[in-house]
C-alpha cells in the first residue's frame, strides 16, 4: 500500500470515528432494531397491527431501561407488501441506518426478498410470517416466529384421526396463506392415515362457495370437510356449508382463529374445530398453564393502547422483538452480530404470545404442535378441546 | 335436473343478480356521459359498509337501509360536482382516469373511517333455505333477485315515461342538440351519478347478508359488474342485467363442472371473448357516425 493510500485510509478513519453519533453521556449505544412490514396495502392486516405491537413493546421496554442499559430504536419502513420495495428497504436498513437486527417481513414474499441480503450482511434476521420456506433449509442468519401452516395441518390431522375420520374434502383459497396451506396438508394428510378425496379453491373475494361445496358433497365417502384460508373466504364457506344443510364435522385453519371471525358468522360457525394460539383462547386457558400470564399481559397493554382486538399477527411482531432482545440480554448487551445470532438460536424455553419456543441450530422456527390448541366454537365462543 | 345442476344455478343467478346491480350502474354514467365509472364498484361498497355501520350503532335494519342507500347516493353527486365536473371539458379518458382516483381515494377513507376488517349485515328476513328438489337457496338471494328486478323495472319506466328520464337520454344521445333544446346538462350527469349510487347502494345492501362485505369489497364487484355491463352492450340496461346473470351463472357451472380453479377467471375469459367477436355486446348497437 503506498502512501497516498494509507493517508487517505487514515482520514477516512479519522472523519468516521469523527462524526460517529456522541453516545459519551447517556451510556451504552442504543440497540437499533430494523423492521419493514406490509403496513399500507392487500397484507396491512398483517403489518399494521405488527407496526403496533413493536410500537409498544419497545417503549414498554425503554421505560424499562432498555436491554443491558441499550436504549431500543426502532426503524420501521412499510414495503406495502411489495418484494421489490422490502428488498430496498432491507439494503436501506442494513447500509444506511446500520440496524444492529431486523425483525420484520409481514409476508413470505417479502421475506424471501430479504433473506439473501440479511445472509450477505450476516445480520441477525426474525421473520414474521407464514411459510415453511422461511426455515426450510435452515439458513444461518434467519429465523421467524409465526407457527408454520404444516402446523396447523399436522394438528387438525391429528384431532381428525382421533374422531375416526379418513376421507375428507379440502377447499382452500387460490393464493397466498390458503394456497400453501393447501400443499402443505397434501403433504402430510398420508402421515396421518387421511385421504383428501375433493380438493377445491376458491379466489380470495369469492362472494359465493356453494358451487365448490356441491361438488365436494357429492365425493364418494366423504367424512369431514376443511377450509383452508384467510380473511373474508373462510366466512363465506362457513355460511355456504350451512346454507346446503351440510352436517359433516367442519375444520377451519389457525387463520380465523379471531373474535372477529366468530362474530362474523354468527351462528354458522357453531361445532366448527380450529386450531388456536394461546392469544386467542387466553380467557380459557387453565391457571397452570405457562403462557397464560403473557398471553394477557400483552393482550390488556395492546387493547388498552389501540382499543382493537389482539390479533396473532401482532403477536407473531410481540414473539420476534422480545426473542431478540432476550437474546441481546444474553451476549451481554453487545453489538456483536454474530453472538445475537448464535444466543437467538439458543433460545429454549422462552415463553411467548405464540408458544414456547426452543429454537436450535436445524429448527429456526422453534415451535411444535403443542403451541396450538384444538378448539371449537360453540354458542359463539371457544371451547378448549386440548 | 340434478340437484346440484338446480344448486349451480341458484347460487350463479343469485351472484349475476348482484353483478348485475352493479352492471346497470355502469350503463347509467355511461348513457349520461360516455365515461366509465371505475368508482361504480366504491359506492356498492358505500352502500353496504354505511348499512353495517348503521345496525351496529343500533338502528334497525328497516331504516338504516335507506339512510345508507341515501348517503352512497351524496356520496355519488359529489363525486359528480367536484370530481367530474370541473374537468367537464376534457376528453373521456382523462375522466376515465379520474374516476380510477375516485374509487382508489373513496377506498382510503373508507378504510380509515371503516377499518380493514370483514363486516356481516344480518339477513332480511332469516337464514333458513328452502329446499327445492335437493338444492337450496337462501331468502336473502330472492331479496337480491327481486331488487334487480325492482331496480329494472323503475329504470325503464323512468327512461321511458318521465320528462327528466327522457332528458337524460336525450344527453346521451347528442349533449350539443340536448343543450339547445333546453335540457340543463351539469343536472343530468348529476342525477346520473345519483342513480348510479342509489343502483350500487342498493345492491350493496342487499348483497352484504351473503357475501360479507369489507372496504375493499368495491375492486372485484366492480370489474364484474363492468364484465355484465360489456357482455350486455355499453349502455343497454337489459343488456347490463342479462350480462350479469349470464356472467353469474357461468362461473357457478365452470366452479361445478370444470374446476374451481378457473372460476374466478371466468369473467375476464368472457369480457375477452366480447371484445374480441362482438365487441358491442349482445344488446349493443354498432354506433354510425353520420357524417
Amino acid at each position: 500500500m503506498n502512501l497516498f493510500k494509507l493517508s487517505l485510509a487514515a482520514a477516512a478513519t479519522a472523519l468516521i470515528v469523527g462524526f460517529s453519533p456522541v453516545w459519551a453521556g447517556d451510556g451504552a449505544p442504543p440497540l437499533r432494531v430494523g423492521s419493514f412490514l406490509s403496513m399500507t396495502g392487500g397484507a396491512s392486516f398483517l403489518g399494521d397491527p405488527e407496526k403496533k405491537a413493536l410500537d409498544i413493546e419497545v417503549s414498554a421496554l425503554n421505560a424499562k431501561g432498555g436491554v443491558n442499559g441499550r436504549k431500543i430504536e426502532l426503524v420501521v419502513y412499510d414495503d406495502a407488501g411489495a418484494a421489490d420495495k422490502a428488498a430496498s428497504f432491507v439494503k436501506r436498513l442494513i447500509e444506511s441506518d446500520k440496524v444492529d437486527v431486523i425483525v420484520g417481513g409481514s409476508t413470505t414474499a417479502t421475506t424471501m426478498a430479504a433473506v439473501a441480503l440479511v445472509e450477505k450482511a450476516g445480520i441477525p434476521f426474525v421473520s414474521l410470517a407464514g411459510a415453511v420456506v422461511i426455515v426450510e433449509p435452515v439458513k444461518k442468519w434467519v429465523f421467524k416466529t409465526p407457527h408454520t401452516d404444516r402446523l396447523a395441518a399436522e394438528k387438525i390431522f391429528e384431532d381428525m384421526k382421533k374422531r375416526g375420520i379418513a376421507k375428507i374434502g379440502l377447499i382452500s383459497e387460490d393464493a397466498g396463506f390458503g394456497k400453501s396451506g393447501r400443499e402443505q396438508a397434501l403433504l402430510v394428510a398420508k402421515n396421518f392415515g387421511i385421504e383428501i378425496v375433493a380438493d377445491e379453491v376458491y379466489s380470495a373475494k369469492d362472494p359465493d362457495t356453494t358451487p365448490q361445496l356441491t361438488k365436494i358433497r357429492s365425493a364418494p365417502g366423504l367424512q369431514a370437510l376443511f377450509n383452508f384460508g384467510f380473511g373474508q373466504g373462510p366466512a363465506v364457506v362457513t355460511r355456504n356449508y350451512r346454507q346446503l344443510g351440510l352436517s359433516m364435522p367442519f375444520y377451519q385453519s389457525h387463520g380465523v382463529a379471531s373474535k372477529e371471525f366468530v362474530k362474523l358468522v354468527g351462528d354458522a360457525g357453531e361445532n366448527i374445530r380450529l386450531p388456536a394460539s394461546s392469544l386467542a383462547v387466553a380467557e380459557q386457558l387453565p391457571t397452570n398453564d405457562v403462557q397464560k400470564a403473557v398471553v394477557i399481559a400483552f393482550r390488556n397493554a395492546y387493547e388498552d393502547a389501540y382499543k382493537a382486538e389482539a390479533s396473532t399477527f401482532a403477536g407473531y411482531a410481540y414473539d420476534g422483538l422480545h426473542l431478540v432482545v432476550e437474546a441481546v440480554a444474553r451476549a451481554g448487551g453487545g453489538a456483536d452480530k454474530a453472538k445475537i445470532r448464535d444466543e437467538i438460536e439458543k433460545t429454549h424455553d422462552y415463553v411467548g404470545v405464540t408458544g414456547v419456543f426452543a429454537m436450535s441450530p436445524t429448527d429456526h422456527m422453534g415451535l411444535s404442535p403443542k403451541s396450538f390448541h384444538m378448539t371449537e366454537i360453540r354458542h359463539g365462543d371457544w371451547v378448549l378441546l386440548d | 335436473m340434478s340437484s346440484a345442476f338446480l344448486q349451480h344455478l341458484f347460487s350463479g343467478l343469485t351472484i349475476g343478480a348482484i353483478y348485475a346491480l352493479a352492471g346497470l350502474g355502469f350503463t347509467i354514467i355511461y348513457n349520461a356521459s360516455h365515461v366509465i365509472n371505475f368508482a361504480q364498484g366504491e359506492f356498492i361498497m358505500i352502500g353496504a359498509m354505511s348499512a353495517v355501520s348503521l345496525v351496529g350503532m343500533g338502528v334497525p335494519l328497516a331504516v338504516a337501509v335507506p339512510l345508507a342507500v341515501g348517503s352512497a347516493v351524496l356520496v355519488g353527486v359529489a363525486v359528480a360536482r367536484f370530481a367530474i365536473m370541473p374537468a367537464r371539458d376534457a376528453s373521456v379518458v382523462t375522466l376515465i382516469i379520474i374516476t380510477i382516483g375516485t374509487s382508489i381515494f373513496l377506498r382510503g377513507v373508507a378504510q380509515v373511517l371503516w377499518g380493514k376488517g370483514y363486516h356481516a349485515l344480518p339477513s332480511f328476513s332469516g337464514d333458513a333455505p328452502f329446499i327445492l328438489m335437493g338444492a337450496a337457496l337462501l331468502p336473502q338471494s330472492l331479496w337480491v333477485l327481486g331488487a334487480a328486478f325492482a331496480v329494472v323495472i323503475s329504470l325503464g319506466w323512468f327512461f321511458g315515461r318521465t320528462l327528466f328520464g327522457k332528458a337524460m337520454l336525450a344527453t346521451a344521445c347528442n349533449r350539443f342538440a340536448a343543450q339547445l333544446v333546453g335540457v340543463r346538462v351539469s343536472g343530468v350527469l348529476l342525477a346520473a351519478f345519483a342513480l348510479a349510487a342509489f343502483m350500487g347502494a342498493v345492491g350493496g345492501v342487499v348483497m352484504a347478508p351473503i357475501t360479507f362485505t369489507s372496504s375493499d369489497a368495491g375492486v372485484s364487484l366492480g370489474i364484474k359488474g363492468f364484465t355484465a355491463a360489456v357482455l350486455g352492450g355499453l349502455g343497454s340496461g337489459v343488456g347490463a342485467v342479462v350480462g350479469g346473470l349470464v356472467v353469474g351463472v357461468a362461473e357457478a357451472m365452470s366452479a361445478g363442472y370444470l374446476s374451481s380453479s378457473y372460476k374466478e377467471a371466468t369473467a375476464f375469459v368472457i369480457i375477452l371473448f366480447t371484445l374480441f367477436f362482438m365487441p358491442y355486446g349482445l344488446f349493443g348497437r354498432p354506433r354510425a357516425e353520420r357524417v
